[in-house]
């Protein structure tokens, strides 16, 4: 199965191992991700306002590039997803809105909404199978007790998002469980790192990321896993002691493959 | 730009209707800024509904929101008081040198670890 597929900033960068990861996993369950030639960032966090049109520009082209060949467009960092999935959203909706885009990028035919996107996780579990993904299992991850940490991007708007109950998730648990590991849930799971506020108020990030951590670590957690790079630098850096990774790594190491890209 | 012209374009821009507004506090109950918050987003929703928006244009309440969408999801009536505070936040950073952070102040915040999307993301809230 071939998709088209968004890395973004990110995992160019900082976060190459979530990306990395991903695309071997992917392999590995039979699909081909096809990255979007000459993707532009994201930039990072969706804005609501209605007038804010030129800053959602660069999600309209990735969406219109991967709806022109019918293909589903596969994202892995959820700020991206959300970012791509709310503008999709509001072009799909804002009818005054996607028309100033049209205009603007004047199309040889108006977009407006038809590409498919998916996060990596709902690729997962709706074009994969978790019954698939444990056949598929190398190497167990033989009962480590996985907290996994939703942050908001993922989940919300629930109306827009889509991807799974807004407060009672289960994505993530299900993949843990394909792979061997144990879920542990926590209260902290869907609540905010301090995302980009670290850069304004540091004590708001630290405050926020530390509740998170210690949460996880009170009801039992090994480690915690997440989608969000943004997350990960807040879990570790403001957060406390406890092993902060990205899904996809304990999914390359569970499907054996975790190697292979390690080398590269 | 008088109070009323104002409150009509913050609800354009936001698509809010702060009459369905029940003043159940959920918003700001559910808010991880809380604490550091001057106004919160149940006062946003008032404020703006009775055209007493000049405190909040200038409040550092505006660059504590996460837009995390907790008080979004989890209001009973559907507002969405954080469309409002990012409604407000543009009509104060638009203005000619308001910009909350420049690229000087980017390695202040540098670290070797820091991903892009942090940065990104900052300057996409706080500058225009």
């Amino acid at each position: 199965m071939k998709l088209r597929y968004f890395p973004g900033c990110t995992l160019k960068n900082k976060a190459r191992e979530l990306d990395l990861y991903a695309r071997k996993s992917a392999e590995a369950l039979g699909i081909t991700l096809e990255e979007i030639e000459n993707w532009q960032c994201c930039g990072g966090v969706f804005t609501t306002a209605r007038d804010e049109i030129a800053t959602k520009l660069s999600s309209v082209r990735a969406l219109k590039n991967a709806a022109s060949d019918s293909l589903p467009l596969v994202t892995v960092c959820s700020a991206c997803h959300n970012v791509i999935k709310q503008t999709n959203f509001a072009m799909q909706t804002d009818i005054e809105f996607a028309d100033k885009v049209n205009r603007y990028l004047a199309p040889e035919a108006p977009y407006s909404g038809e590409c498919e996107v998916y996060h990596y996780l709902e690729m997962l579990r709706d074009l994969v199978g978790f019954d698939k993904i444990s056949a598929s299992v190398k190497s167990s991850l033989s009962g480590k007790k996985i907290a996994a940490y939703y942050g908001c991007l993922l989940l919300r708007p629930g109306s827009v998002m889509k991807m799974d109950d807004v407060e009672n998730p289960t994505i993530m648990e299900d993949l843990i469980r394909s792979l061997g590991g144990e879920p542990v849930i926590f209260a902290k799971r869907n609540e905010c790192c301090g995302g980009y506020v670290m850069a304004e108020s540091p004590e708001l990030a630290k405050k926020s990321s530390t509740a998170v951590c210690e949460n996880a670590k009170a009801q039992g957690a090994d480690m915690i896993i997440t989608a969000c790079p943004l997350c990960r630098y807040n879990l570790i850096k403001n957060g406390s002691d406890i092993p902060v990774v990205y899904f996809t790594e304990l999914l390359a190491e569970a499907l054996g493959v975790k190697e292979d890209t390690d080398e590269q | 730009m008088n109070s009323k012209n104002l409150q009509d374009e913050l609800l354009r821009r936001s698509g809010v209707n702060p009459k369905k507004c029940m003043r159940c506090g959920k918003c700001s109950a559910t808010c991880p800024a809380y604490d550091e918050m001057e106004f919160h987003p149940h006062q946003f929703v008032y404020m703006v509904e009775t055209g007493d928006i000049k405190p909040l244009l200038s409040s550092e309440s505006l660059y504590r929101c996460l837009t995390c969408f907790a008080c979004v999801d989890r209001c009973p009536r559907g507002v969405e008081p954080a469309k409002l505070v990012e409604a407000v936040r543009l009509s104060a950073i638009r203005a000619q040198g308001n910009n909350r952070i420049t690229p000087d102040d980017i390695p202040a915040i540098l670290d070797e670890d820091i991903p892009q999307q942090a940065i990104v993301s900052a300057f996409r809230k706080y500058t225009k």
